[in-house]
């Protein structure tokens, strides 16, 4: 368990890379009930306009926590985690998607223990994330 | 697109919803979890009864909610046009694998930007003792028909 008292505002507490293929999103749809095609299906993304097709929004931010929640041990420490979805992943038939994050903390809340992490979410250089932010208690 | 006059509509609660453990262990690989996160000693060592749900378990529950709004005429939400724009989980305690939830979903907002429509739905999420565990904040983009 991190100490609040050792954390900086800006310090990176936790970097990950994740692979995503299309056997990713078939797993994330059986364990999630969403089944949109878009999701797994190249004719179905095309027919309504997408690039190709996309990871589930919710995979992406379900991953991007990850890391944070290795760095604290136990993920009932979180509070609260919200993400804006700004750019879509791509996820291609063959090969992968590889998607980075970095977690940063961005403010501390001494006297109530809690700090909040701000998650950066990238693929293919882009962040795919926008204001994601993770309150935790420590 | 969607009927603006759903804004403070309540669905009714759903049924009970049983956290089961494989069910943490499925959802919590499905979305790349580290095998420690889903150690019952180290869940219990931690103080917790089971294991811990991952933080976006709460979007099962919630996908119960929505589709509640996606089969009500008044609703009138055409979910092709559809597109996930924000999400929020906020927790009063975490969510572990025994729990008996039920959830309700209510229209929080629904707002006209640009020709699409922005609708907010907030799905609460009670334990069997009526209290509540979890807010889920959904914001739906609803495309306009020229966009």
């Amino acid at each position: 368990m991190p100490e609040i008292s050792e954390l900086v505002i800006g310090d990176v507490v936790a970097e990950k890379n994740f692979n995503l293929d299309r056997d990713s999103l078939v797993r994330y749809a059986g364990a999630s009930g969403d089944f949109n095609p878009i999701h797994y299906r190249d004719d179905v993304a095309a027919s309504v306009g997408l690039p190709g097709v996309l990871a589930h929004g919710m995979l992406t931010m379900g991953l991007s926590i990850d890391p944070v929640v290795s760095w604290l041990g136990d993920s009932g420490k979180i509070l609260e985690y919200g993400v804006r979805f700004t750019k879509p992943v791509v996820v291609p038939a063959k090969g992968r998607a590889v998607i980075t994050v970095v977690a940063r903390i961005a403010e501390l809340d001494l006297e109530a223990k809690k700090a909040r992490i701000d998650l950066q979410t990238s693929f293919d250089g882009n962040n795919v994330l926008g204001k994601s932010q993770v309150w935790v208690q420590l | 697109m969607v009927n603006p006059n759903i804004q403070g509509k309540r669905y009714p609660r759903s049924a009970a919803y049983l956290v089961g453990r494989e069910k943490i262990r499925e959802f919590a690989r499905a979305t790349f979890a580290s095998e420690e996160s889903i150690d019952l000693a180290a869940a219990k060592a931690a103080g917790h009864s089971d294991l811990v749900a991952p933080p976006t378990f709460p979007i099962v529950l919630q996908e119960f909610g929505l589709k509640l709004v996606i089969a009500d005429p008044e609703a009138g939400l055409d979910f092709s046009r559809v597109v996930h724009g924000e999400q929020k989980f906020v927790f009063q305690r975490p969510i572990v694998a025994g729990d008996l939830l039920t959830s309700e979903l209510s229209v929080a907002s629904v707002k006209s930007l640009g020709g699409n429509h922005m609708v907010v739905f907030d799905t609460e999420i009670f334990d069997e003792n009526q209290v509540l565990v979890c807010t889920a904040i959904s914001t739906l983009v609803v495309r306009g028909e020229d966009a």
